[in-house]
């Protein structure tokens, strides 16, 4: 039972460890952390007028995807140019980490695109995303779920945007055992990241043009952690007059979300770490699954877009894989850089493609492969 | 003629059990039970003292009532029920913490009945609870169920008088402990801090009524988009992330705890397996988020597999909670019984509901070694339509109909179940909820009528 605590409090020093704290001082008042813009992009052109960005390209179907992105990239000349990085972890004094000529890629580009990861799966070993959340602080996941028309399920024009806090709340990952048979796990709930994540929701909803954001929470259970996180949201509604704040308990959103999701699409939604795991999942689900959904890991330094779905080992090299998935993750990527034109011209190439499904992949029914597809897609362009 | 047989064994790891082997000539049905839930499966033994013989299970037209097949007992004489107490008791009481639930005396559980009806609390609690309660009395009382209901109307809703909604909270505690049987509504939650504790919650926690069932599946004739969903949520009721426990470390850090003990997680586990064991389901799926919470989940996910081992005959597998989620909403077919912790199971209930047609249609319990309460399966206090006349009584009228199989009054389970198909397979009288615009009183009004013609 002793030995079983004394392995308990190095998970939790190293994890308080693992999350920087974005401001230095950490004031005790109802101060706010946050008085500007969150999260901004803040990379500058290179000397032939384009911007740098580090390509993760990953695992499995990885390479393939990522080429089909960068020949699309490549005929809607958009101003990018892609810096290879490799996160092969190493262990760094017994801890996971990315080699460091890979994080100061990232920290110069201030943005990265990356493809799926094959997590090694074995006893201890921190998943590589999670390492690289931590690594470079990006605080809030943002999930966005659009029907895609080429691909029918029991649900028409979901058109869903969720922000999920990332560093955080259920998967603080401090756990210990009590004494044996009895684990407590802690949920941590702090006014500055959740601040944090808040006003970064308000500012994404400004930026896309939606005028209610909602938050999700269990308040009525959690009264003093979700209390917390609901308490800060109304306190960063203030400062967003223009936009409709309102709640909705966990339970009601999986309720009618699931039910009909069509009053979702004129908002954003913003919840703890945990909630926003599930329910994105779930949105995707609506849609036809992780194959059709983007993903931003935005941070207040560094941003990096990705396809969550897996690495796909058993059709790797074969050149059937589905890139939709990092393409409208790159979409993500640019607007987030400020290159909107480009981002709406390739993806309304990319929806009309899929719309049109003749040149569709395998897991969507149809029978092309990788490059028929992004050549169909750079045709329309 | 039907034909049963007790044995009790002690397991290979001491577990002492009790294997009750039915077999009916109509059905071909067997059942098993072991001793944790006796509670479960015995009741019926000791309540159906007035037929001498076994009757077989009913399987009766399973397509005008779904639920009958989920019937959670079965039948046998009173003779081998006392029989398989007195044999378990003899056995040597095994001093083992990790399994103390593993007793039989207490797990026997004997409801309140005063001459020949019982007395079961009903609590309809808030929001459209006192209209669909209504309606459950009503049509009980039509079809002459020999139920005697002890009403309390606790309430969540803050009356302004101080103390008064614990003191009617205290009261419907007492009256489940005495009448181990209860048919209850939701209560509502304040969201304020400065608000009381969910009160039910602290209900399940109070009678330990740990194991949650919540039935989902498709209504014949009401159409949703999706088809032939025939799931169960098994969830954990009394730890997890409803402790309860949190504290603010300073002011803006707070620390929420989610408890999870090998104790709870076995019986939980058994349960799951018992009930698919029994109602002839095949693979059970064990709900986790182990790859972040690898002490906590990996704890209960590692029990729910220790368990499964004494299961063969069950395909046991698990699945990431926001995997699931996404699997619940695109191929819902692939779920079968479901267990898991707490808050996950409020999410998949709540996605469950959502998928055959929305929580007034969902029947659930929550079931205790010594206490069973039947409450809608998908706890949704409705407050937005109280008084109005147009809540959906299904819910807890399925519920009630579990309630009486409970007792083993399964024929007026089935005519009322039946009833309340028929009536939304005909399409004619629906609530709002379903599409239609039938009233609460339309609604039940329709199913006395279809009563009559059964």
């Amino acid at each position: 039972m002793l030995s079983l605590r004394a392995v308990a409090a190095p998970v939790r020093r190293q994890c308080f460890a693992a999350v920087p704290r974005a401001t230095a001082t950490l004031s005790f008042q109802n101060r706010r952390f946050y008085s500007d813009k969150v999260a901004k992009f803040q990379g500058t052109k290179n000397s032939d007028g384009r911007y740098t960005v580090s390509i993760i390209e990953g695992d499995g179907i990885g390479p393939e995807i990522s080429q089909a992105v960068k020949d699309i990239f490549e005929a809607a000349k958009t101003p990018i140019a892609w810096e290879p990085v490799d996160v092969t972890p190493i262990l760094k004094n017994g801890k996971t980490a990315i080699p460091d000529a890979t994080i100061e890629s990232i920290e110069r580009n201030k943005v990265a695109l990356k493809g799926p990861l094959a997590t090694p799966v074995g006893k201890g070993h921190v998943s590589l995303n999670l390492t690289l959340r931590r690594t470079f602080n990006l605080f809030a996941n943002l999930r966005p779920c659009r029907s895609v028309a080429g691909y029918k399920t029991p649900y028409d024009n979901v058109d869903t945007v969720l922000i999920r806090e990332n560093t955080e709340g259920e998967y603080s990952g401090i756990e210990h055992v009590v004494v044996d048979g009895v684990v407590q796990s802690i949920k941590l709930i702090t006014r500055e990241a959740s601040e944090r994540v808040l006003r970064f929701a308000f500012q994404h909803a400004q930026e896309i043009g939606r005028k209610k954001v909602r938050v999700v929470h269990k308040a009525t259970i959690m009264k003093m952690s979700d209390g917390l996180f609901l308490r800060v949201a109304r306190d960063v509604a203030k400062d967003f007059p223009e936009i409709e704040f309102d709640a909705e308990l966990l339970d009601n959103t999986c309720l009618k979300m699931v039910t009909d999701p069509l009053p979702y699409n004129d908002k954003v939604l913003v919840m703890p770490n945990l909630y926003g795991d599930i329910l994105s999942d779930m949105c995707a689900g609506l849609i036809g699954g992780l194959g059709l959904t983007p993903s931003g890991n935005i941070g207040d330094e560094c941003s990096i877009f990705e396809a969550v779905h897996g690495s796909a080992p058993d059709i790797a090299g074969k050149g059937l894989a589905n890139p939709t998935a990092l393409l409208l993750s790159s979409m993500m990527m640019l607007r987030h850089m400020g290159l909107t034109e480009y981002a709406d011209r390739i993806e309304r190439a990319t929806f009309d493609t899929l719309a049109e499904g003749k040149a569709l992949t395998g897991d969507l029914g149809g029978k092309a492969g990788t490059a028929e597809y992004a050549n169909a897609i750079i045709a329309k362009l | 003629m039907p034909r049963a047989s007790t044995r009790v064994t002690v397991d290979r790891r001491g577990m002492l059990r009790a294997v009750g082997i039915h077999k009916s000539t109509s059905t071909g049905y067997h059942f098993r039970c072991f001793a944790p839930f006796a509670a479960f499966f015995l009741s019926s033994i000791f309540h159906s003292s007035n037929s001498p013989t076994a009757r077989p299970l009913s399987f009766a037209s399973p397509s005008a009532s779904p639920y009958i097949v989920e019937a959670m007992l079965s039948r046998s004489s009173a003779r081998t029920a006392q029989r398989l107490a007195r044999a378990a008791s003899r056995q040597p009481h095994l001093q083992n913490v990790s399994r103390s639930f593993a007793t039989v005396e207490t797990d026997i559980f004997k409801p309140t009945k005063f001459g020949s009806k019982y007395t079961v609390t009903l609590i309809p609690g808030d929001g459209i609870g006192a209209e669909v309660a209504e309606s459950v009395k009503t049509i009980f009382k039509a079809d002459s169920v020999p139920i005697d209901w002890e009403q309390v109307d606790a309430s969540g809703v803050d009356s302004g008088a101080p103390g008064s909604a614990e003191e009617m909270f205290r009261e419907s505690i007492a009256s489940l402990k005495r009448n181990k049987l209860g048919l209850k509504g939701i209560l509502h939650t304040p969201i304020s801090r400065s608000g009381h504790q969910s009160f039910n919650v602290a209900m399940r926690q109070e009678l330990d009524i740990y194991a949650s069932v919540c039935l989902i599946k498709n209504i014949p004739g009401y159409n949703t988009r999706h088809k032939d969903v025939d799931l169960v949520i098994i969830r954990e009721n009394t730890e997890g992330e409803y402790s309860g426990l949190e504290h603010q470390s300073v002011p803006g850090v707070v620390e929420s705890l989610k408890i999870i003990t090998r104790l709870k997680s076995e019986r939980i586990a058994k349960f799951a397996f018992a009930f698919a064991l029994a109602n002839n389901r095949k693979k059970v799926t064990c709900i986790h988020k182990a790859n972040i919470m690898k002490l906590a989940d990996g704890l209960f996910r590692r029990t729910v597999q220790s368990v499964a081992a004494d299961y063969p005959t069950i395909e046991v597998n698990d699945m990431i909670v926001d995997n699931a989620s996404m699997q619940a909403v695109s191929k819902p077919q692939q779920f079968d019984v479901m267990v898991m912790p707490n808050l996950y199971g409020g999410i998949l209930s709540n996605i469950g509901a959502a998928l055959v047609g929305g929580p007034g249609i969902v029947p659930g319990c929550n079931m205790g070694r010594d206490v069973a309460v039947f409450e809608p399966g998908c706890r949704h206090v409705g407050l937005d339509i109280k008084g109005k006349d147009q809540a959906n009584p299904t819910a807890l009228l399925l519920s009630g109909t579990m309630l009486l199989r409970h007792l083993g009054l399964d024929d007026h389970a089935n005519r009322i179940s039946r009833a309340v198909y028929g009536v939304i397979a005909d399409g004619k009288y629906r609530t709002r909820d379903m599409g239609g615009d039938s009233t609460t009183h339309e609604f039940t009004r329709a199913i006395l009528d279809k009563m009559d013609t059964l």
